[in-house]
């Protein structure tokens, strides 16, 4: 009896094995059976928003075919977009479109994956969890510069923002602050990750990232009332979002066109919302 | 060809590379930044803020961010330096000594991003509670930073020209019944004004050619500093952050003035104090 009972187990169990090969098999096949038997490498600079996908994307490739080799360079949208142009690497990534004089001139092909929001963010320690669209802009453009102001300590805040290239600001810069001034005192950061580093380093720290950085490290704030999830984004109700994209040089091809399927194949656009972006397809 | 003159043959060949490779970029700038430099806004430019939103390219601050965090950062290395150096030449027992020249040595090979990313988690913090005034990111965050970085350099420079003080110099004042002291202040020091000098100049370069720390821990603000616990933009920084423009966007050419600017200033600097030092060798010889 306990043998035919183990016996069952032992079948159930198998079976359970193959069924669920079987059903990871094809979907697998279905996202990197292009990448078999091919070598070579891509190399990939831009946008850092993009960063976490792209990663967790090269780390599944090379895994299933380590004769590929994809190197990953963050710089921001505008290195992404000049690198690209100027041939240096195979994909440029970039937070914005890029612009009519960049497509003009390098004959960019753009190819959108990911919606991603950019969110006003906080130290954690900090009590002020909730903005208006006014009140951001007066902090940004210097006219408020004490949390006291706005219901918090008495202590000067510090405003981070990011160089003119960085497709966060540009689209930071149009949607949440209408164009507004930035002030001279605001401190520069180089990078989404940088951002969040510095954020959540300084208790009265204000700055911007990508929602798919945010962590318990730093707070997101509400603006006007919305918090800035991707339900929310999804929805509409949170108006600062854009598309992440990669850029190729001319229609892609070979291995980049490869990885720019993938990222839109079920499995990609699965790494997309896992890590914390709103897929396209 | 004997042998001798193929290595001059040789040795002329790499000393001419080096020169003209620096001759050469120098060039370069200069044609680069010719369209900025002869457009008429060049007072403008070293004059002006920088607000591209606006249109203005003006990089004044980012002059005032080199100058004085270079400048601080050698203050404060310099007294740690000589310390430093004197105690591993002159006054430590000798195994304290060599550990000392050997952590030295191995403390020019930390790369500046290093310091950096410390800086941003151990200094910063302590910096913004200890002042109670901006965020950390400071001109005096990055030049205690710079500091420790541009140390080692002028330490063993300056280790270098104390040990090359004749023995016999030494001996002489050991026999007049002088101390070690003696030895420092009346032999050792005026001696080796020169390795002094030299090891300065090199630092003072490192200082303002560094661009990771202060890109990294002085905020990068684009205001003038009005004081040293005010965040601030370095020429290297700001090079760094504007590269990723577009090749012709004003900001990006804006780029070759500050290049030029580093050179000149690098340069104007090393030749005051090559100048000082060669009236100072002239006396104190």
């Amino acid at each position: 009896m306990i043998q035919k009972l183990r016996q069952n187990t032992i079948t159930a169990i198998t079976l359970l094995v193959v069924g669920l090969l079987s059903v990871a098999a094809p979907t697998m096949a279905d996202s990197l059976t292009p990448f078999q038997g091919e070598t070579g490498t891509i190399k990939v600079s831009g946008g850092t928003a993009h960063i976490p996908v792209m990663k967790e994307a090269a780390k599944r490739i090379m895994t299933f075919n380590p004769e590929i080799r994809i190197t990953i360079a963050g710089g921001g949208s505008g290195v992404g977009i000049k690198q690209v142009g100027e041939g240096l690497v195979d994909i440029g990534n970039s937070g914005r479109k890029a612009k009519d004089t960049e497509i003009a001139k390098y004959n960019l092909k753009m190819c959108k994956w990911a919606i991603d929001g950019v969110a006003v963010v906080v130290n954690p320690r900090n009590q002020v969890t909730s903005l208006t669209s006014a009140q951001l802009r007066d902090i940004y453009s210097g006219k408020v510069r004490n949390w006291q102001a706005l219901g918090g300590a008495d202590k000067p805040i510090t405003v981070f923002t990011r160089d003119n290239s960085s497709g966060t600001r540009a689209v930071f810069w149009k949607k949440a602050l209408a164009k507004g001034d930035i002030t001279d005192r605001a401190h520069f950061v180089v990078s989404n990750g940088a951002m969040k580093a510095a954020v959540s380093q300084d208790p009265y720290a204000i700055g911007y990232v990508s929602v798919g950085y945010i962590d318990s490290s730093v707070t997101p704030m509400a603006l006007d009332g919305v918090v800035p999830t991707l339900d929310n984004i999804k929805a509409g109700h949170y108006k600062i979002a854009r598309g992440l994209y990669s850029n190729t040089r001319g229609e892609p091809s070979g291995l980049a066109k490869k990885l720019l399927d993938y990222l839109l194949s079920p499995e990609g656009q699965a790494i997309v919302a896992d890590k914390g972006f709103i897929p396209v397809q | 060809m004997t042998r001798a003159r193929l290595i001059e043959r040789a040795l002329l060949l790499a000393a001419t590379v080096s020169g003209l490779s620096t001759v050469s970029i120098f060039v370069f700038m200069v044609i680069l930044g010719l369209p900025i430099l002869t457009a008429g806004h060049f007072s403008e430019l070293l004059t002006g803020p920088w607000s591209p939103d606006h249109g203005v390219y003006g990089i004044r601050s980012m002059i005032v961010g080199s100058l004085t965090i270079s400048f601080l950062s050698l203050l404060f290395a310099f007294p740690l330096s000589l310390g430093t150096s004197v105690l591993i030449a002159v006054l430590a027992p000798r195994g304290v000594a060599l550990a000392m020249k050997r952590l030295v040595r191995f403390m020019t090979a930390i790369p500046t991003v290093v310091y950096g990313f410390v800086g941003i988690f151990l200094l910063v913090p302590i910096i913004r509670e200890l002042f109670v005034h901006g965020s950390g990111m400071s001109i005096l965050t990055a030049a205690l930073l710079l500091a420790i970085l541009i140390s080692p350099t002028m330490i063993l420079i300056f280790v270098d020209s104390f040990e090359r003080v004749p023995r016999s110099y030494l001996t002489a004042v050991a026999a007049l019944g002088g101390s070690r002291i003696d030895k420092l202040i009346h032999v050792i020091l005026p001696c080796s004004w020169p390795g002094i000098v030299t090891g300065l100049v090199l630092a003072l370069g490192r200082a303002m050619g560094d661009t990771m720390i202060s890109l990294m821990v002085a905020g990068n603000s684009v205001g003038l500093p009005q004081s040293i616990l005010d965040s601030s933009r370095t020429l290297t920084g700001h090079i760094g952050l504007i590269i990723s423009a577009d090749f012709d966007s004003l900001e990006f050419k804006a780029l070759f003035a500050c290049g030029l600017l580093l050179y000149l200033m690098t340069s104007i600097m090393v030749v005051i104090i090559r100048s000082l030092h060669f009236r100072a060798g002239v006396r104190g010889w």
